[in-house]
């Protein structure tokens, strides 16, 4: 009936190798919330919010307890805030004020949503929206934010990559107080999923329903620790051992997601099957690419082991639940992962080496910080280059890189906690203006022909 | 409703004793016990009945845990569903 190994198996996981449910993310619908009125609308918001995860957080802590697994996280996103707010014809901070006070009232530590989706141009709100990130960032504490920027089906819109470049620096200059902290809150896309339990970037799409739960899962310490035992085995036998291991992950996530939706009334979703790292010793995806062979992360053989890994993760984790769903990709935020820090420090890591692996499986340039002086036309460009990798890959990349105000290369941010600290990063000086001012839009790629 | 009470560390003489008094204290029944002493380290799994506890189940986990605590040994008390999810297809 009780088997010993597995018992001990699953307490050493969690005890030993950092193994834990990264987030129940709650997705909730605010169509309903729409008013033209502002102060309306803002309460609206609020009161659904705070009705619908009124329990949340007490469920979750419940759920941790009866399993004796740390659920990280409880989170909610909500319906991109450029619709919601596009019938008041004005400013839509307000908004992030209603999601910033639902969420400390509810007890969540961070809330998405503060979206706009543009991948093809602008419509009404979507400006507006974007336009005031950089003040909705600064003045709410918990409230994350997402622009959509373009697509596989769409192409990339130029002309919004052109504006993201000089509000990512805005959020940085505003927030110069807590190192730079706003530009941490700011995911900007290319093929945005809408049911993403992980922040920054989580937004609840049109297309779900009206309340949804949404697992995310982790555990790369687990993965490293199964891998050790294999010090000489063949690379196909290191992928058969993370499919077993990915495959026990996922497991606990289904479980935790069915318990959730049972106990909260609300339909269970998806569970996005990602490696997500946490500064914390033995939690990081570096370490498992390095156990797999590299001495350093992010030298040449970085990308295909990390294209051996991710899908390793993904085939285990088919299996292991009823639906798959968000990013399901590689994390790889730097400033949260011990390895890539280190990496990067001795400089075997470089953001070329990054961006190469947002090819493969990383789902983008991730809390990557960056030279102060760093112009926005730059950083608009690096935008447009992810989301090219995106658009021609079919897949989702995202850019959450940070300018380092007043900092450059050979210093560093610090802000603790789950968010880590990152060294600043050097980057190319020579200025793509001119390809980035040209405007319009990227179109579509072909998706025969390939090569 | 089951759970599965797990006591690791130093042997000593009446561990199985007192956690199983900590059980029945918390109304929990005992069903199935395994223990196995490696080297010097104990190991002990109990499977306990859940359905009839006078108390939360968070308040027992809570007391087990320190009752290991006071005896020096780990105590993690886990419900049933998260070892056979992850080790049963």
């Amino acid at each position: 009936m009780i088997n010993t190994y597995d018992v001990l198996e699953t307490i050493r996981m969690i005890q030993d190798d950092c193994l834990d449910i990264r987030t129940i993310t709650m997705g909730i619908s605010l169509l309903d919330c729409i008013d033209s009125d502002i102060n309306v609308a803002c309460e609206n918001v609020y009161k659904k919010i705070t009705a619908k995860a009124a329990r949340l957080v007490e469920v979750g802590e419940q759920i941790e307890k009866e399993l004796g697994i740390p659920i990280i996280n409880k989170r909610i996103s909500v319906t991109p805030i450029a619709i919601v707010s596009a019938a008041c014809k004005c400013s839509p901070v307000p908004f992030a004020h209603a999601m910033d006070r639902a969420a400390k009232d509810v007890g969540v530590n961070l809330i998405g949503g503060y979206t706009a989706l543009v991948p093809k141009g602008f419509s009404a709100g979507d400006i507006e929206l974007i336009k005031s990130i950089p003040e909705a960032l600064a003045t709410t504490e918990r409230v994350c934010s997402s622009v959509n920027i373009g697509s596989t089906k769409t192409g990339i819109n130029l002309d919004a990559c052109k504006i993201m470049g000089g509000i990512v620096r805005e959020c940085a200059e505003r927030t110069i107080d807590s190192a730079c902290f706003g530009a941490a809150k700011l995911v900007v896309f290319c093929n945005a999923v809408e049911d993403n339990p992980f922040m920054a970037g989580a937004f609840h799409g049109v297309g779900e329903p009206d309340c949804m739960i949404n697992v995310g899962v982790s555990g790369p310490g687990v993965v490293r620790a199964a891998l050790r035992k294999y010090p000489d085995a063949d690379i196909t036998k290191i992928s058969d051992v993370i499919k077993e291991i990915s495959y026990k992950i996922t497991r606990v996530g289904q479980l935790v997601g069915t318990i959730a939706s049972k106990r909260l009334g609300v339909p269970f979703g998806i569970v996005d099957l990602s490696l997500a790292p946490t500064p914390a010793v033995g939690d990081s995806v570096a370490h498992i690419l390095e156990e797999i062979g590299l001495e350093k992360c992010g030298t040449h053989g970085t990308t295909a082991a990390l294209a051996l890994l991710n899908d390793a993760v993904k085939k285990g984790g088919v299996m292991a639940c009823s639906r798959i769903g968000g990013l399901s990709g590689a994390f790889i935020p730097v400033s949260e992962d011990a390895g890539m820090i280190d990496a990067a420090k001795s400089g075997a890591l470089c953001i070329e080496k990054l961006e190469a692996m947002t090819a493969v499986c990383s789902v983008g340039l991730d809390m990557i910080c960056i030279p102060g002086d760093t112009p926005a036309d730059t950083i608009s460009a690096i935008i447009a280059d992810e989301a090219a990798i995106g658009m021609v890959n079919n897949k989702t990349t995202a850019v959450r890189v940070i300018p380092a105000i007043g900092k450059g290369v050979g210093e560093e941010l610090d802000w603790g906690g789950l968010f880590g600290c990152g060294p600043v990063m050097p980057l190319k000086k020579e200025s793509p203006s001119k390809f980035i001012n040209r405007g319009g839009q990227i179109p579509a790629p072909l998706h025969s022909l390939k090569n | 409703m089951r759970a599965v009470v797990t006591v690791i560390g130093k042997d000593a003489v009446g561990i199985l004793a007192k956690v199983s008094t900590k059980c029945a204290e918390y109304n929990a029944n005992v069903i199935e016990v395994t223990q196995s002493v490696l080297q010097d380290l104990f190991a002990m799994i109990m499977l306990v009945d859940i359905t009839k506890l006078n108390s939360d189940f968070a308040t027992m986990a809570d007391g087990l845990t320190e009752l290991g605590q006071t005896m020096g040994v780990k105590i993690h008390t886990m419900h049933e569903d998260i070892f056979n999810c992850m080790h049963h297809i």
